[in-house]
């Protein structure tokens, strides 16, 4: 997809006056936040294996080169294949190369953020293979021509409505022209369609959530056992993963799972949770006969080591978006790409470039909310801080904004002058106020008070009340 | 292609402010593999056998996993055969050629029609063994192979697996310990942990989205004593 993470702004007012769209994103307290809490709430360990997740990411950051090499032996010993891309361009030829040796007429596909990255559907359509989304949401969103709104639940903009016009529109060549006005019914006609599918399919495209290095084993949770079909029936599964999805053992990988679907869905383990590991044995009377595994790099090496390098230890639970009050007002096509919410604000200029999403990290209140409820403790806050610094100081920002963050960095560095100023200007916005208290227009300002007032100063500011000692617990 | 694997091993080496790992940074690596130290193991699964039993019986409960005990190997078919007829479903089965479900007497009830390998999709019930219980979360962890192909996990619409009770364990750091004490990593591992489910539409659950909509354990025997 063309990115339009530069229209944030235009995307975002527009997702907060459709009504349609904050209608679908009204279910995400109930469906994630609540959830997540509750299972939290269940292991009181939780704090505890934040860390070492953290520590275990942390690690395999600090010697990448080493397990991309050993997890590639293991992979070989075990009779599959590793293809290294830097680019999704790379990746994307890759794969066709691989679909066309299988002589793939179609691809069935379990979600995956890299597919998404790398566009790869629409470069198997144009080379004429059929790729089939097999995950309920991405169907949904292949049906509507959109790209996911969020990282684990792709459709939450469509309303059930919404999923019951685009079946009538696609399914008649199936013979099905009802329209379904129940989840369990359109769960079924989809189970049924895509079933056949599953089992005519040449290739299967999977994701990885974790790759561990020591047996070569590619992860991959899924709720709906979408993953397990399409990498099980198909004469060939590929794999596609960035580097940074290594893990060293079974048991760190261990410590990541129970913290994945508690952050991310707020279940205890998700339903379905495979390990894989090269391609059929000798004897085996089902899976693969050929097991390809891409891995991409697409701009992450060049981040380690740098201010972003600890955001390479994300593991998309998509808890920093279902807690962030912005993506909750705007849902996650604003941000204009495939990743949204503020891993997707850091993330994004990161693969695009600042030029194309220098706007998403400014999209921040610093509540502080993803760093809170990130399982890999990654401080989403700060990076998107250090993207503010390098928009400021590449001039990506309007003059204006740059003219007036100037004035004021140059005004707080001279106290005396801000304390008057700031007093003056408490004591005007009072009289402003009147008898009411607030105030319904600002000068300046005008945006601000479009849909809520401002409470007027009561009386002195915080540092003339610091200076004068009214501190709690000083007795005053 | 291996001109962009030694660009990214390249990069990496060189972003981190090193060069390549020396010998003994390897060595020491290696040793972190080979050691597989488990990391911090939660206190909830860390019980006498008898209620790591009870705990995998409710955790499995909460996810919608249906769960029956019983004492003897004689009356799995029965249990096998009740359930089929409680859910009016027809007295045919598809079944592992896992040799582990040899030991039940299947001939008992002559009207359960068991079809003994793999499924093409058109089965609507499977009857399977397990590798192991985990408790922590009510989990099954299933291995592939010769006998437990693993399309007989997903394909049919019911999934009976039948468990013994010393295959119940805590964690699964012990299902991994065992697993390695059994030999190589087999082509698929899969922790099942309820039915197939989705929340796409509306957020609202709905089970048997692509895989079962039913899961049903039988669990044989009693606990262990000195486990």
């Amino acid at each position: 997809m063309e990115p339009t993470s530069r229209a944030f702004k235009e995307n975002s007012r527009a997702a907060v006056n459709d009504a349609h769209l904050q209608q679908a994103l009204s279910n995400m307290r109930v469906g994630f936040v609540d959830k997540r809490g509750k299972a939290v709430g269940k292991l009181p360990e939780f704090e505890a294996l934040r860390d070492e997740g953290r520590d275990i990411k942390a690690h395999v950051l600090e010697n990448l080169d080493f397990y991309l090499e050993e997890f590639e032996a293991r992979v070989v010993e075990k009779g599959g294949r590793v293809h290294w891309c830097q680019t999704g361009a790379e990746a994307r030829e890759t794969i066709l190369t691989i679909c066309r040796e299988a002589g793939a007429k179609t691809v069935t596909k379990g979600k995956s953020m890299i597919g998404e990255e790398i566009e790869i559907n629409d470069f198997l359509e144009a080379n004429g293979i059929e790729p089939i989304e097999t995950d309920l949401g991405e169907y949904i969103i292949q049906l509507a021509g959109e790209p996911p709104s969020h990282i684990i639940a792709p459709a939450i903009h469509k309303t059930q409505d919404d999923v019951a016009d685009l079946f009538v529109e696609h399914h008649a060549p199936y013979g099905k022209t009802e329209r379904l006005n129940e989840a369990r019914a359109l769960v079924d006609e989809a189970r049924q369609i895509l079933r056949q599918k599953f089992v005519d399919a040449d290739v299967g495209i999977t994701g990885a959530n974790f790759l561990v290095a020591e047996t070569g084993s590619v992860v991959v949770v899924t709720n709906e056992g979408n993953g397990d079909l399409t990498q099980t029936l198909p004469r060939t599964h590929i794999v596609t993963a960035s580097i940074e999805k290594l893990v060293p053992t079974l048991e760190d990988t261990t410590t990541l799972l129970r913290l994945l679907a508690r952050s991310a869905t707020g279940q205890e383990f998700s339903t379905y949770t495979t390990f894989s590991t090269g391609p059929k044995r000798p004897g085996d009377l089902d899976g693969p006969e050929a097991f390809h595994v891409v891995i991409l790099d697409n701009g992450r090496s060049a981040a380690l080591g740098g201010e972003f390098h600890d955001l390479l230890r994300c593991i998309r639970c998509a808890a920093c978006l279902n807690h962030c009050p912005v993506y909750r007002a705007i849902g996650g096509h604003a941000y204009g790409w495939v990743y949204s919410g503020p891993m997707g604000a850091v993330y994004t200029p990161l693969l695009l470039g600042i030029e194309e999403a220098g706007h998403l990290p400014n999209a921040s209140s610093f509540c502080g909310r993803c760093e809170a409820v990130c399982p890999m403790r990654i401080p989403l806050p700060r990076m998107m801080r250090h993207w503010r610094e390098r928009e400021f100081e590449g001039r990506y920002s309007a003059p204006a904004v740059r003219r007036n963050l100037r004035l004021w960095a140059w005004l707080v560095r001279h106290p005396a002058l801000y304390n008057r100023m700031t007093a003056l200007a408490a004591r005007a916005l009072r009289l402003l106020a009147g008898r009411r208290g607030r105030l319904s227009r600002l000068p300046l300002a005008g945006g601000w008070t479009v849909s809520r007032d401002l409470p007027a100063p009561e009386g002195r500011s915080f540092k003339a009340l610091w200076a004068a000692d009214v501190r709690p617990g000083r007795g005053r | 292609m291996n001109d962009s694997r030694a660009a990214i091993l390249a990069t990496i080496a060189k972003r981190l402010g090193r060069g390549p790992l020396d010998e003994a940074a390897r060595k020491s690596l290696r040793a972190r593999l080979r050691g597989h130290a488990p990391g911090l193991i939660p206190a909830r699964a860390q019980l006498p056998h008898d209620e790591q039993l009870a705990l995998f019986q409710e955790q499995a409960e909460a996810v919608a996993t249906t769960v029956e005990r019983l004492d003897a190997n004689s009356d799995v078919p029965g249990a096998v055969a009740d359930y089929l007829a409680r859910h009016n479903l027809p007295s045919e089965v598809v079944m592992a050629p896992d040799p582990s479900l040899d030991g039940y007497p299947w001939g008992d009830k002559p009207t359960l029609q068991i079809r003994r390998g793999v499924t093409a999709g058109d089965d609507l019930v499977a009857v399977t063994g397990a590798f192991a219980g985990i408790a922590e979360t009510g989990s099954l962890m299933m291995l592939s192979g010769p006998d437990t192909p693993t399309t007989l996990n997903y394909l049919p619409d019911n999934h009976i697996v039948v468990l013994r009770a010393e295959q119940v364990m805590g964690t699964y750091e012990e299902g991994w310990i065992l697993l390695r004490s059994a030999g190589a990593m087999p082509r698929n591992v899969n922790f099942v942990t309820g039915p197939s489910r989705t929340a796409d539409i509306e957020q609202k659950t709905q089970l048997g989205a692509h895989g079962p909509r039913r899961l049903h354990i039988v669990i044989v025997g009693s606990a262990q004593e000195d486990k």
